[in-house]
């Protein structure tokens, strides 16, 4: 994020510097999670609500590599008004989404009925029935890991729904919407028979599976706690190491490990989230009204409490691995 | 040879290999160790030689030296032909009977444990409850696999590699077997890890020191051992053809010494010694050259196709491999794309629609139209096949999965239909010509193989028949000059 430095450093000084600006927005935000209303034209009148504490201060940054303020700020204010982005989309008739067929209870093909389904494919329905009118309306490709920025940026998919972390060194190549859901690193290990308890000194000796690129081999490279590391291609292949007892415990997000855990009930989650990485829709940074659209199909998709969207989807796939959420993440503006 | 019991000069030359002889030398310095015994030994041994010495001033005396000498090297021919071409026949008929079974063996192995892995993929594919055919075939492989480990360790003759070869693949088939089981339960249940499972197993199957990394070491060891018998059937019998030029340069010249002294043209024992020997010679030089060159022929028709024959099949079953476990990744297989592309360009050049790689070399092989032409069908099998493979990939890359695995394995598409040009049929196609042609050569290779052997047959027998006859005959012809001397 070289370029970003200066930018990064006005943008604290601007935050210091107005402060009664960045804190009515802020507080704005914050009010977005607590009420869950429909948010058309949030503004000053919303900010003057009182705001529940909510997550955006104690928000910490997912990217370890690149430092930035708050990269889970969307750069665009929800809004319905047609662009060229979305005008294409109405033009071809079909949202091309990028997602992964390998996730379970997120992106995955359901061999039953041949349908990719999940959270993710949850959010992708409504975003078509947004745009299209129809939730079918959608055009579903397979994107790996490693493929997701350029295939956003060559243009050969509208968007991307594939639990992917905003985070600073990614905002240089894609805008993200507000985020969708907040996930962090953490550990899956054995139900019985593990003296692990967490990303502690009783890793000491163990060895910990993580994919190859990702956030989880970062962290453990700053710190294995004596862990001895396994790098696989992909997360899954953790789960398939630690179910022949290659490995000991395998160190991924908790919302894909969680997806681990349901396809396996003799593994669980264990310790803490020791990140936090807040999951957005991932698009071309040229189309704003686009990211504009989906944050408002956003704000809809968190709105109606208990009941919302959301809160539906999330019982449906998550709430069993992933308990206590309450709702969704707050979402959060630049401006 | 009757009259050579008479004299002395004969017994006394074939005292030359008595066993006291090599002693000679030694008894000027034993006395003081063993005063008495040495006298008479030495007294036999000098006497001998004395006998030998006063018989060459004699024409009878150099008669019997030269008849036994013509005999002693007439028989060492003919016993060293009979014995070099049975080492050679013998490892003519190692190659027909031992070491190429055993080469065609190993390949069995590994073309046995490459198609299970394609299979297993293929049926992943189909998913929930697997069609018979598809589980009776894996299940073939497999059995087909651990019985022929089995006799190959029977075969081991001992070899510490093979022996420790053979136990790693036992022990990683059951590894692998297992995985391609979790694998079913977990797609059954609709669980994505089910894919990675199986991935796992490809990967068992494919990593270095897997199973068919294993399978393919102790392939190369039954093919060296193939190639060193060929080497031992080969070898030019040297020792035999020079005894045999130096035993009929010894007849000639006893011959011509005869004439010089007596003014007689033709010794008939003699002559028909001579003959009996350049008989024998010629045989052997003949017999040998055919078989050699048969050898050859086997090796270059058949062995040598057959390697670059199984080498396509494994290819060829890797490549569907491939392009299954690209669509078992279910967007995360580009990996496997590049190896479909890469092994394709092995197994047919890098043209889709062109001729080469082990394509190419298999046809220029095939020595016969009946040979040709499987390899052809099988070349056209994958021109088609590549052509589908590229719009499977199409269909896959555009996000239509259904599409892409109904071109892939048959089935019905998004819209129902069901897709009857599939990838699978022209994997199908291949792989059935390719077994033809391995069994066409195969079948050369055997007839090949056999019929060098055959030109050896009766040889070593002829040999040491014809040597006793020579060797008659020159004690004969000499026999008759001694008798003049009576």
């Amino acid at each position: 994020m070289r370029e970003d430095t200066p930018r990064t450093r006005r943008t604290r000084r601007s935050w210091r510097g107005w402060g009664g600006v960045a804190g009515m927005a802020a507080a704005c935000a914050l009010v977005v999670t607590a009420v869950a209303v429909p948010l058309r034209g949030a503004g000053a009148a919303d900010g003057a609500r009182s705001a529940t504490p909510g997550g955006v201060l104690s928000a910490k940054y997912a990217s370890t590599d690149d430092t930035c303020d708050h990269p889970e700020a969307s750069g665009q204010r929800p809004s319905t008004v047609d662009g060229d982005a979305v005008r294409r989309i109405k033009e071809h008739g079909k949202l091309i989404v990028g997602v992964d067929q390998n996730s379970y209870l997120w992106g995955f093909r359901d061999p039953a009925t041949g349908q990719i389904t999940g959270f993710d494919i949850d959010l992708v329905r409504a975003i078509a029935k947004d745009i299209l009118g129809d939730p079918e309306k959608v055009q579903f490709l397979t994107v790996p890991t490693d493929q997701r920025i350029p295939m956003i940026k060559a243009g050969k998919v509208d968007m991307v729904v594939r639990t992917m972390t905003i985070n600073c060194s990614r905002l240089k190549d894609v805008a993200f919407s507000t985020a969708y859901f907040e996930a962090g690193q953490q550990l899956l290990v054995p139900l019985q028979g593990t003296p692990i308890t967490g990303l502690d000194t009783s890793l000491n000796g163990r060895t910990v599976c993580t994919a190859k690129g990702s956030t989880g081999e970062t962290k453990l490279k700053e710190d294995s706690h004596g862990a001895k590391v396994v790098l696989v291609p992909n997360q899954l292949d953790c789960l398939v190491r630690l179910q022949l007892n290659l490995v000991d415990a395998v160190f991924t997000d908790n919302a894909l490990a969680a997806g681990q855990a349901a396809q396996d009930p003799s593994v669980h989650l264990i310790g803490q989230k020791v990140t936090t990485e807040p999951y957005g829709v991932a698009m071309n940074l040229r189309d704003t009204d686009l990211v504009a659209r989906v944050n408002k199909v956003l704000e809809d998709y968190r709105s109606g409490g208990v009941n919302s969207p959301w809160m539906q989807a999330y019982r449906h796939w998550l709430a069993a691995k992933l308990p206590d959420v309450t709702g969704p993440p707050a979402p959060l503006y630049k401006n | 040879m009757t009259q050579t019991p008479t004299g002395s000069g004969i017994p006394a030359a074939q005292g030359y290999g008595a066993p006291p002889a090599p002693r000679v030398p030694q008894p000027p310095a034993r006395p003081p160790a063993v005063p008495p015994p040495p006298p008479p030994r030495r007294r036999a041994w000098s006497e001998g030689a004395d006998r030998l010495r006063a018989a060459a001033t004699t024409e009878p005396g150099r008669l019997r030296i030269i008849g036994a000498v013509l005999a002693v090297l007439v028989v060492a021919f003919g016993a060293v032909t009979a014995w070099q071409i049975t080492d050679r026949a013998s490892a003519a008929s190692d190659v027909v009977n031992h070491s190429a079974p055993l080469s065609a063996k190993a390949a069995e192995i590994y073309r046995s444990l490459a198609d299970a892995d394609t299979t297993a993929s293929g049926g992943f594919l189909i998913g929930g409850q697997q069609p018979k055919s598809v589980t009776d075939r894996y299940d073939n492989d497999l059995r087909t696999a651990s019985k022929l480990i089995a006799e190959a360790a029977g075969n081991a003759q001992g070899s510490a590699t093979t022996l420790e070869q053979i136990s790693l693949l036992n022990q990683q088939l059951k590894g692998y077997t297992e995985e391609v089981a979790r694998a079913g339960v977990n797609n059954r249940q609709g669980f994505p890890v089910g894919g990675a499972h199986l991935r796992y197993a490809n990967e068992l199957m494919r990593q270095d020191g897997g199973l068919l990394d294993t399978a393919d070491k102790l392939y190369k060891a039954e093919t060296a051992r193939l190639g060193e018998d060929y080497g031992s059937a080969k070898a030019l019998p040297w020792l035999a053809w020079s005894l045999g030029a130096i035993a009929l340069g010894a007849l000639l010249w006893a011959q011509r010494r005869s004439y010089r002294r007596t003014n007689r043209v033709f010794n008939q024992g003699m002559l028909a010694a001579s003959a009996a020997s350049v008989v024998v010679l010629l045989w052997a030089v003949v017999g040998h050259t055919v078989a050699a060159s048969q050898l050859d022929t086997s090796y270059d028709h058949g062995a040598k196709s057959l390697q670059v024959l199984n080498s396509a099949r494994i290819g060829v079953l890797q490549a569907r491999g491939d392009e299954n476990l690209t669509l078992v990744a279910r967007g995360s297989g580009a990996s496997y794309e590049t190896n479909f592309q890469g092994g394709m360009s092995t197994l047919a050049g890098k043209d889709p629609k062109g001729v080469g790689g082990e394509m190419a070399q298999a046809l220029a092989l095939a020595d016969d139209e009946a040979g040709r032409s499987p390899v052809n069908d099988a070349i056209k099998g994958v021109q088609a096949w590549r052509g589908r493979h590229t719009a499977a990939r199409a269909s896959d890359n555009e996000g239509n999965y259904a599409d892409a695995v109904a071109q892939v394995i048959g089935g019905k598409n998004q819209q129902g239909e069901v897709v009857t040009a599939t990838t699978g049929q022209c994997f199908d196609v291949v792989d059935a010509s390719l077994r033809k042609a391995v069994d066409h050569e195969q079948q050369e290779f055997v007839q090949a193989a056999n019929d060098g052997r055959g030109a050896l047959t009766g040889l070593p027998a002829g040999a040491a028949l014809l040597a006793v006859l020579a060797a008659a005959g020159a004690a004969l012809g000499i026999g008759r000059r001694l008798s003049e001397y009576r």
